[in-house]
């Protein structure tokens, strides 16, 4: 217990002196990190349009503050393709995940050597690359549409339901897996009995949050023209109809809230 | 049944995921009809897939070989822009919710503070991040300090959240203990709640810079700054060569900020 004497009385302190220069130091760096980073980023910016901001947002929040609710006759449509592009997509992601998922477990992968790292690999690859750039080199090959929107979804969605997967896997009981192999049983019915059982519930629980995670991926796929909500969104920010833009706002904020509610549901039904 | 009694044996079923078979027959049928509807729905254009393939071919080409020479310029100034959007708002993001993360945690703060930073938190995690960089872009005119206000406004409605779940978890005695000896409000955040949240919080500062990162990579792309902006110059012009260099450049820094901020986090917890 670091004590220091001050002015002839013992005072507790709850660092000694080493300790402090250490954090004074780390202090020092982080905060010239930050002054310098600040510094460009101010170089960066024409502050004009920054001291105007308050009279645009006042500008722009009374533009939205009557919405146009006709307007959400023409978005029903592609709120429908948002949710399809994060079902599928969803959908899409599972089904390859779970295989890679088996791959990078170190108890169920068939070489921890070779397969494992290649599994891993491709999990943080996935990760690396946000689904919008999924989307824009999609676009890119299959022409713009829903297709474009899942392939993204899926491909994002790989390395979160990999990790999640993986993880639960490496978690299970090898005791329940040991007494099937008792029973004579190969190694696909070890999986399936011995291993399945017990990540499903993990395994529903993980779909279920990366497709309320999705919802709200694919609200901006459309952005780059990987279809759904997005579309409209950008249509009417560039035409500057702010009374349509607060109805496709509020219709993405009810279906967010939506798909939370039910990914809320169904994961505490099963875990 | 009666087929495995004649032939003298009976047989162990695996017991279904779902026990109620009126729910599961009708979540069965459902998700059929619901497939079937959303599949119907996906336009597919095999003429454009078919011309699309050459220019996948070209962008696997570029990745082969990627140039990172002719756009040096760009990409580096894309790259600092980002790098830089990163470290800021992740500051001023992290600042500004450790308030909003004390008001949040039911054990601190009075029902009506709590439930206004619930409200900012909910508001803050419902809307994607390129959505709201639409709204700071429309609001600040082009450049990376719309960016910046963006990422920042996105950490605070994550970095609260955990946080206020951490501090709702911390033990009583200590809170109790540090009490006992008159402090202050200030002195007991100081001495109970902040050494016991101390780690996860370093924890999930470094986690949401890295998350910082991969967003200032895309953001760009509705005119936020960062190299998000030239990767889709790159791909627009159809330079499948400096767009491959950019993903690249783009999946390498991601790989050294998650495995230094793992590194730190470590050694912290």
């Amino acid at each position: 217990m670091p004590v220091a004497e001050i002015a002839g009385r013992r005072v507790w302190q709850r660092r000694d002196a080493r300790e402090k220069l250490g954090l004074w130091l780390v202090w020092l760096v982080c905060v010239s990190i930050a002054v310098v980073c600040w510094q460009y980023i101010s170089n960066q910016t024409i502050w004009m349009f920054v001291l105007d901001a308050p009279e645009q947002a006042f500008d722009m929040a009374s533009r939205m503050s009557n919405p146009r609710w006709a307007y959400l006759e023409v978005i029903a449509k592609p709120l429908w393709d948002t949710i399809n592009i994060a079902t599928l997509g969803t959908l899409l992601g599972v089904a390859i995940a779970t295989p890679v998922a088996f791959l990078a477990a170190h108890n169920t992968t068939p070489s921890r050597a070779f397969v494992r790292p290649v599994a891993l690999a491709v999990i943080v690859a996935s990760r690396s690359i946000n689904s919008l750039i999924w989307a824009l080199l999609l676009v890119l090959m299959l022409g713009p549409g829903l297709l474009a929107g899942i392939i993204a979804i899926g491909l994002r969605s790989i390395g979160f339901i990999g990790k999640l997967l993986y993880e639960a896997i490496e978690e299970i009981d090898e005791r329940q897996v040991e007494a099937i192999r008792a029973t004579g049983a190969g190694s696909a019915q070890r999986l399936a009995f011995g291993v399945a059982p017990q990540i499903m519930p993990a395994f529903a629980g993980i779909s279920v949050y990366r497709w309320d995670i999705n919802i709200r991926e694919a609200t901006i796929l459309g952005l780059v023209g990987a279809g759904g909500i997005g579309i409209q969104l950008q249509a009417s920010v560039n035409s500057l109809a702010w009374n349509q833009v607060s109805v496709i706002f509020l219709a993405i904020l009810a279906t967010v809230v939506v798909s939370e509610w039910v990914s809320a549901r169904v994961r505490h039904a099963i875990i | 049944m009666t087929a495995d009694a004649l032939a003298g044996r009976r047989r162990w079923r695996k017991p279904p995921f779902i026990a109620s078979p009126y729910w599961r027959y009708g979540l069965y049928a459902a998700a059929v009809g619901y497939l079937f509807l959303a599949v119907a729905d996906v336009d597919l254009n095999w003429s454009r897939m078919v011309a699309g393939l050459d220019r996948g071919g070209a962008f696997i080409g570029g990745f082969l070989a990627p140039d990172f020479v002719t756009r040096w310029n760009d990409i580096s100034r894309g790259l600092l822009e980002s790098l830089t959007m990163t470290v800021v708002s992740t500051i001023i993001g992290v600042l500004i919710s450790i308030p909003v993360a004390l008001g949040a945690a039911r054990n601190l703060a009075p029902t009506p503070v709590y439930y206004l930073c619930r409200g900012i938190i909910t508001i803050s995690r419902a809307f994607q991040e390129v959505i709201i960089a639409i709204v700071f872009v429309a609001m600040f005119g082009f450049g990376p300090f719309a960016g910046v206000v963006t990422l920042a406004f996105a950490t605070i409605g994550f970095m609260a959240k955990l946080l206020a779940e951490d501090i709702e978890d911390v033990s009583r005695d200590q809170v109790e203990a540090v009490r006992a000896t008159g402090s202050s409000w200030l002195q007991m955040l100081n001495y109970s709640i902040q050494p016991q949240v101390a780690a996860r919080f370093v924890g999930l500062s470094l986690y949401r810079l890295d998350i910082n990162f991969r967003e200032s990579a895309v953001i760009g792309i509705v005119g936020a700054g960062g190299i998000g902006a030239t990767l889709n110059t790159a791909v627009a012009r159809y330079e499948y060569d400096s767009a491959a260099a950019i993903l690249m450049t783009i999946i390498g820094i991601v790989l050294i900020v998650e495995y230094s901020s793992g590194a730190i986090r470590r050694r912290f917890l």
